[in-house]
């Protein structure tokens, strides 16, 4: 009966072995967990806390009066805004071009490496290298050169989706429609970007969530104004920079006011990725049944 | 369904128009030569079947009739395509003009991202620009033409994905002929569908012969014996041998197709 025992053996060994693992990387989820919902929660409670109308219908204020965002919120929507239009065009030729144009080819590669590079460059250097370009010869800081640098941060995430989203078309679409004698350029626009649409259109929502929380590029770009303004010519308000400056300062009504800002833009973000997950999962469904 | 009016002679008819010819094709992959010097005529209206094991190079003959391969750097084809006598393969001949006249039918069926009736219009309005009623006729006319009218008349608006995969590979079919070419390549078209689809196709092929000139690609033995006139049997970047499929199948003159179509390799 000794192999019988032996096997036991090795049974109960692999069944420890088994639940050390399963233990270990339970453990490191909770950890994990734990502080994303401690930051969540803590940005819910102490931003609810500080959560009225006035969020929406008043500017900024001087320290320990009352206030909003409403300078804040309109910056950031007009900055962003603009950074994905720059953005977008730029991004999706770029993506379309490595999907469609540079397959294989050494050029391609190369300029796919760079972008990757770009994708995961501090937001910082891009806000410094925009700092340089724009707002040195401008001579001041504005709402354009902000978007300039939000642009920037977009750009390499736009790009990667688009030529991933491409690439996932199946080449057989490529050929059946280019057999049919259609150019290449119509084949990609009316055919395989329209099956790419759905991924496309998420990258630009996620690029949106990615640049509505950085701080650093509009650091030396937009910079702030705690008044209302529409010129983008000028220094604009908006939430992260009113939020960084809000949360180190000393006056209990201005931190109020940034954690509201921090939980509207949490919910933003969360919104958007929501949105993207549901464009992706309605794109499935027609091609599972 | 088709007139059966003009063309029913049989494979033994005597003048035989050779619609398509490859003349000492070879088709390189890189630095590996896929294709050793193909020869093979396709006689008009007429099915003719490419056999032989994975590999031996029958796909990629099929793919230098219409160029396709060019999509890919690296893949490189010489010699001689002729249709009608006219070498295709050549430099200054125009890719448009050669797929227009040489259609594609895939081993997967891809159906465009628009709806049913967009898949056949869109090849259509590229080479005409139709007015509405008109269009709705070619659409009708290609759709029925590969049998699949009856099933998707009251659908012809929704997602051309929502059809089951035989019926998408016959939507593929009715694009392909809604051109209007004179020769159709189909690249394993029953591979990925089931008995009763496949037997859909099969018949369809025997169909669409009397209007058009196939080149049917297959691994299925019975599929080139139940639809072909002719068989060429391919081996390793070869052609072993070409006769009427009865006689291919039945008494071929070289070893290596007796061996494979008795099922003793491949």
């Amino acid at each position: 009966m000794r192999p019988l025992a032996h096997s036991r053996a090795r049974h109960l060994r692999r069944r420890f072995t088994n639940g050390v693992a399963l233990v270990l990387s339970v453990l490191a989820t909770v950890f994990g967990l734990v502080f994303l919902v401690w930051i969540v929660w803590t940005t819910f409670s102490r931003g609810l806390e500080a959560l009225n109308l006035d969020l929406f219908t008043q500017m900024t204020p001087p320290p320990n009066e009352a206030g909003g965002l409403l300078n804040a919120f309109f910056g950031s929507a007009v900055i962003s805004a603009l950074a994905i239009a720059i953005g977008t065009p730029i991004g999706i030729g770029a993506g379309i071009w490595l999907a469609e144009y540079a397959r294989g080819s050494r050029l391609g590669n190369t300029v796919r490496f760079v972008n990757d590079i770009l994708l995961s460059a501090p937001s910082i250097v891009l806000g410094l290298f925009i700092y340089a370009l724009v707002v040195l010869p401008m001579g001041h800081f504005s709402a354009f050169a902000g978007a300039i640098a939000l642009a920037l941060v977009a750009l390499p995430v736009i790009v990667r989706t688009t030529d991933e989203m491409l690439q996932l078309v199946p080449g057989q679409m490529r050929e059946a429609a280019l057999s049919l004698g259609i150019p290449q350029w119509k084949v990609t626009m009316q055919i395989l970007f329209r099956a790419a649409r759905p991924g496309i259109v998420t990258g630009i929502l996620l690029a949106l969530a990615r640049i509505s929380g950085e701080t650093a590029p509009l650091l030396f770009t937009a910079y702030n104004n705690q008044f209302w303004s529409t010129n983008l010519m000028e220094p604009m308000a908006n939430v992260p920079m009113v939020i960084y400056q809000y949360a180190l300062s000393p006056f209990a009504s201005w931190n109020a006011l940034a954690w509201a800002g921090a939980l509207i833009v949490m919910l933003f973000v969360l919104t958007l990725s929501l949105l993207a997950r549901a464009i992706l999962l309605r794109q499935r469904m027609p091609a599972n049944d | 369904m088709i007139e059966p009016s003009a063309i029913a002679t049989s494979p033994e008819a005597a003048a035989e128009h050779v619609k398509l010819a490859a003349r000492d094709i070879r088709f390189h992959y890189g630095d590996a030569l896929a294709l050793k010097g193909i020869d093979l005529e396709v006689p008009e209206h007429r099915v003719t079947a490419l056999i032989g094991p994975s590999g031996c190079g029958k796909s990629t003959l099929l793919r230098v009739f219409n160029r396709i391969y060019e999509l890919y750097p690296g893949q490189r084809a010489e010699g001689q395509v002729l249709l009608d006598g006219q070498d295709v393969l050549a430099r200054n001949y125009p890719l448009a003009q050669l797929r227009s006249r040489i259609g594609m039918v895939f081993q997967k069926p891809v159906p465009f991202p628009m709806t049913i009736y967009d898949n056949v219009a869109y090849g259509i309005s590229h080479y005409e620009k139709l007015p509405r009623a008109e269009m709705d006729a070619r659409v009708e006319a290609a759709l029925t033409r590969a049998a699949l009218w009856d099933e998707v008349k009251d659908k012809l608006k929704k997602s051309a994905l929502g059809l089951s995969g035989g019926q998408q590979q016959r939507l593929c079919i009715a694009r392909a002929i809604a051109i209007e070419p004179e020769v159709i390549l189909f690249d394993e078209p029953t591979s990925a569908l089931d008995p009763i689809a496949t037997a859909r196709i099969e018949q369809l092929i025997e169909e669409l012969k009397h209007q058009f000139t196939i080149l049917i690609v297959t691994h299925n033995m019975q599929q080139a014996a139940r639809c072909s006139d002719y068989t060429a049997f391919m081996y390793l970047g070869e052609l072993v041998e070409r006769g009427r499929t009865d006689q291919i199948f039945t008494r071929p003159t070289q070893k290596r197709t007796e061996d494979y179509i008795t099922g003793r390799f491949g």
